[in-house]
């Protein structure tokens, strides 16, 4: 019989005791998480917005973004004054004043000037290793998705590429050491000593050579496509396969080839897609600094990327800076000062801005094709 | 190598000889033997999971693009020409044994970019001729008055039935010569179910129409021949008059009266 008195709680609410704690413990854990991803960007901005954003017009310190990357020289001038200045300003200042005298002079590696280098490192790195991975992971996964038998020879192949997305990024960097930078083939006029293997072409004098890249973009380019490929032809394949198979039967049915196929009725509604989960994939490349670390980066380097080349093909074949090593390198290389904090906190927050806008950029991209493309 | 049947090529009859299939090791088609006429309408009833949609499929060899799908004994011959012979092109083949899915499956697309897709498959950039060609098929799938103003916005902005018969005005657009129909008119309200009809009996003197319907008086409306399928074989094939008037067997009887199925 239904008694409504029974409803009524009597004392405390016992068996919602348990319920309570579980409750708090985990909502408890989670804002521990919170609290401490929360603190870390408090401290990131806190330190480093003021590197970036001034309080006076324009607002933004554009020297920072596009001053590059030198030796900080401290030193007081006869007056007492303090100056704090990079390289090349430093060496005005000594022409202009000659013979002035100068008091307690410190030097700090890296920390003056600004971080145009390693952005616009950090950026041909991005473009350069997502074009490649974007071609060669796409055609894989079309083969994949739409041209192979789902025989147990391709449940393997997709299972070792799934494997190769948990390998760690230093495994790839050294991979891309021993290949890229050592070992693939060039072709020369004039082997280097340590090629592992030289075959003459007989045209003038030219040989391939398998010396490999040296450490150059086009190694770190490799390295990091290498590292962000399972990544793409996982993410290209599932977008593939949400294409309706209806779509492909339709045009098959109407006497389309595959190939036609899928031109004209799956690429293009993947591509949306594949684009996305891409730019997810961006922020990966951009961040990691192990895969670069023996293949294409440089500490610090006299001149900006697009300085000093003989051909604009050169920039393949020279170092670069990026962003990550180059935080490594402030954060642990020199000797921490109040005169390094600048370029520390400063190169860390661009980068997290840079991050930060990719994910929200492509997390916007994927929201508005996502309502956009429906079937 | 199947060469393309243009519309003065008499035989565009379909033999399917001693025909078995399966997918995989489960055996779905026996010993199917259907000799289909040209330039008329045949229909395939019985009830579901009989085999008609796979039987249609292998006409246009739509199988092959399932990895299990097998023929695993005799062949199916269109105007003579054995389909499944090594030498044939299916490409060509499909070209001119065009196909409506049982799904209506319309591109993402406008609704103009649909009908014209087989015709640019062929090359076709003339946009006048584009223009008309789209115009007379979505004529003939009675669309045309319903979608002339909007042929720009998207396929998938049409109500269901629109879609299927955007899906048959696509088809008819490349103006292949058999045209297989999966239950062409099972989304269709009786006033567009009536135009299809109509489509049907405008275009059979120059096509060939196999239709897989649940509705027998679609199947007795609109065919010449019909072929009641039970189990994955053909119980009967005779006139289409005669097997609602006097049906042979019992089985065949029973279905069509739809004390079954
Ligand atoms: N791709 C496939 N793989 C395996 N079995 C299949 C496949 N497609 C169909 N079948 C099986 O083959 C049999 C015949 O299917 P088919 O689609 O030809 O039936 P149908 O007569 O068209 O039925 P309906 O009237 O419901 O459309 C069914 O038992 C079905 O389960
Ligand atoms: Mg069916």
């Amino acid at each position: 019989m239904f008694n409504p008195e029974n409803l009524i709680r009597k004392g405390l609410p016992k068996g919602h005791f348990k319920d309570l704690v579980v409750r708090f413990v985990l909502a408890g854990l989670t804002y521990v998480v919170v609290l401490i991803a929360a603190l870390l960007f408090a401290k990131i901005i806190m330190d480093g917005a003021p590197v970036l954003f001034k309080a006076k017009a324009p607002f933004v310190d554009f020297e920072f973004l596009t001053a590059k990357n030198e030796t900080l020289h401290v030193f007081d001038d006869a007056q007492g004054n303090r100056h704090q200045l990079p390289a090349s300003r430093y060496n005005d200042y000594l022409a202009k004043y000659e013979g002035a005298p100068i008091f307690n002079e410190q030097t700090y590696s890296y920390s003056g000037g600004g971080i145009a280098g390693p952005i616009v490192g950090t950026a041909l790195l991005t473009i350069g290793s997502m074009v490649l991975a974007l071609f060669f992971g796409v055609a894989a996964a079309i083969y994949l998705s739409e041209y192979a038998k789902q025989s147990p020879f391709i449940h393997a192949i997709r299972l070792a590429i799934l494997n190769l997305a948990g390998i760690p990024s230093i495994v790839f960097g050294l991979f891309g050491f021993s290949v890229f930078v050592l070992a693939v083939p060039v072709i020369t006029p004039t082997p280097s000593d340590r090629s592992l293997l030289t075959i003459p072409l007989h045209i003038n004098h030219y040989v391939m050579s398998f010396q490999g890249w040296n450490s150059s973009l086009m190694a770190g380019c490799a390295t990091l496509a290498c590292m962000i490929l399972p990544v793409i032809i996982t993410a290209s394949e599932e977008s593939l396969r949400a294409v309706p198979q209806g779509f492909r039967d339709a045009s098959l049915a109407m006497g389309a080839t595959r190939w036609q196929t899928i031109r004209k009725c799956v690429l293009p509604f993947s591509l949306p897609g594949i684009l996305t989960s891409s730019l997810l994939a961006i922020t990966r490349v951009a961040g990691e600094t192990a895969p670069i670390m023996f293949t294409a980066a440089v500490a610090a380097k006299d001149d900006l990327p697009w300085q000093g080349l003989k051909s604009p093909f050169d920039i393949l074949s020279s170092q670069v800076q990026a962003l990550p090593y180059h935080i490594y390198t402030l954060a642990a290389r020199i000797p921490s000062s109040e005169y390094t904090r600048r370029a520390q906190y400063g190169s860390v927050f661009v980068f997290l801005l840079l991050v930060a806008s990719l994910s929200v950029g492509s997390m916007i991209l994927r929201a508005k094709l996502r309502s956009k493309l429906k079937w | 190598m199947i060469e393309r049947l243009n519309p003065s090529s008499k035989d565009i009859s379909i033999a399917v000889k001693d025909l078995d299939f399966s997918y995989g090791s489960s055996p779905v088609l026996k010993n199917i033997q259907l000799d289909i006429p040209e330039n008329g309408v045949t229909s395939f009833i019985g009830p579901s999971g009989c085999g008609k949609s796979t039987l249609l499929r292998c006409i246009n060899r739509m199988n092959d693009e399932i990895p299990s799908a097998r023929i695993t004994r005799g062949d199916i011959e269109i105007g003579g020409v054995n389909i499944y012979d090594s030498s044939v092109d299916v490409v060509k083949l499909r070209r001119d044994v065009g196909m409506v899915f049982q799904k209506s499956n319309p591109f993402p697309r406008s609704i103009y970019e649909n009908v014209a897709y087989g015709l640019r498959l062929r090359g076709e950039r003339d946009k006048a001729v584009l223009d008309q060609s789209v115009e007379q098929a979505l004529h003939s799938a009675a669309l045309w008055d319903e979608v002339k103003d909007r042929l720009q916005e998207s396929a998938l902005g049409l109500s269901g039935g629109q879609q299927q018969r955007l899906c048959i005005a696509r088809a008819i657009a490349v103006k292949p010569r058999v045209v297989l129909m999966d239950e062409p008119c099972s989304a269709l309200d009786p006033i567009a179910t009536a135009k299809v009809e109509e489509l049907i009996w405008d275009l059979k003197h120059a096509y060939t129409f196999v239709i897989v319907t649940h509705n027998m008086q679609q199947a007795s409306r609109v065919s010449d021949k019909t072929a009641f399928f039970y189990m994955g074989e053909v119980i009967e094939f005779s006139d289409t008059s005669r097997m609602f008037s006097n049906p042979r067997f019992r089985k065949t009887e029973e279905y069509i009266t739809g004390r079954f199925g």
